[in-house]
């Protein structure tokens, strides 16, 4: 009785065979095929180069003058700080005024305005996971009006989300010094600018 | 904003037409899903620019000539 069983149910196997092993197939391969990364495509610095301009155009029209000319100037934007007690996990800085340095694809550095202190570093980044061109990473203007939008936007929410380090992490804090330092000399010189041009614009208008 | 890509135009449309505003909804809706975050540029009075981050279509100023969505922030490099 038993050996009957097994042999019918072996010849219904061979039967349904036919049909069973080219689904079985298919399903593996394309288990197999979901697993394995796409080909990225190949980098085209023709591409980025573009993306880059169309990211600083972006960027130009959402930023201030000032602001705009800072990044074009210096490379990065300083953002002022609006919480009362410094940025968030950085004990406080007593009701000093506070302001961060955003940099492209770099940690955003808070410091004190006065005494150019550095506070912290903030790790943050805006990775794109649909990765459209083989790549996580916003072009270098995309990614400071990415920062600049976050921090004006909802400063606590970005500093809670950033990976806090102690200055000097990653970015040299000589270099921050120095940026700091520059910073100042580039706003007398437009304050300078600025002080010429109206002084001109009066001896213009004066009768 | 798209890696490789910079500024992407998604939809565009007049909210004061019920069927832009329904399209413009959807568009919004599906980049907030995809994990997008979204931020209206705005000028104060003052003159100080700065972004309103919204989550919600109704946030949106109606007179807002744009949103922009870029990706969500995560903590960097340990």
């Amino acid at each position: 009785m038993l050996l009957a069983l097994i042999v019918t149910a072996l010849v219904a196997v061979a039967l349904l065979s036919d049909l069973l092993i080219p689904r079985l197939k298919e399903r593996w391969e394309r288990y197999r095929a979901g697993r394995q990364r796409a080909p990225a495509p190949p980098y085209d610095p023709g591409r980025e180069r573009r993306a880059e301009q169309r990211a600083r155009a972006l960027l130009r029209s959402c930023v201030n003058d000032e602001e705009w000319s800072m990044y074009r100037d210096l490379g990065f934007i300083r953002v002022w700080g609006s919480q009362n007690d410094g940025p968030a996990r950085a004990d406080g800085t007593g009701g000093a005024a506070y302001g961060y340095l955003v940099y492209p694809h770099k940690p955003i550095v808070a410091y004190l305005a006065q005494t150019h202190r550095l506070l912290n570093e903030y790790c943050v980044t805006f990775p794109d996971e649909t990765r459209p061109y083989g790549s996580a990473r916003l072009p270098d203007s995309d990614d400071a009006l990415a920062k600049w939008m976050a921090l004006t936007g909802d400063e606590r929410r970005l500093i809670a989300t950033a990976n806090m380090h102690l200055p000097g992490r990653q970015v040299d804090p000589a270099a921050v010094k120095r940026d700091l330092w520059r910073l100042t000399q580039w706003e007398r010189a437009r304050l300078r600018t600025a002080g010429d041009e109206e002084g001109s614009t009066q001896a213009d208008l004066t009768p | 904003m798209k890696p490789g890509h910079g500024e992407v135009l998604i939809a565009e449309g007049d909210v004061e037409l019920r069927a832009d505003e329904l399209r413009l909804i959807e568009a919004f809706r599906d980049q907030l899903d995809s994990g997008m975050w979204a931020a209206v540029p705005v000028t104060e009075p003052a003159g100080r620019r700065q972004a309103q981050l919204v989550r919600d279509f109704e946030q949106i100023p109606r007179d807002a000539d744009r949103v922009i969505f870029f990706p969500r922030a995560a903590g960097g490099a340990r």
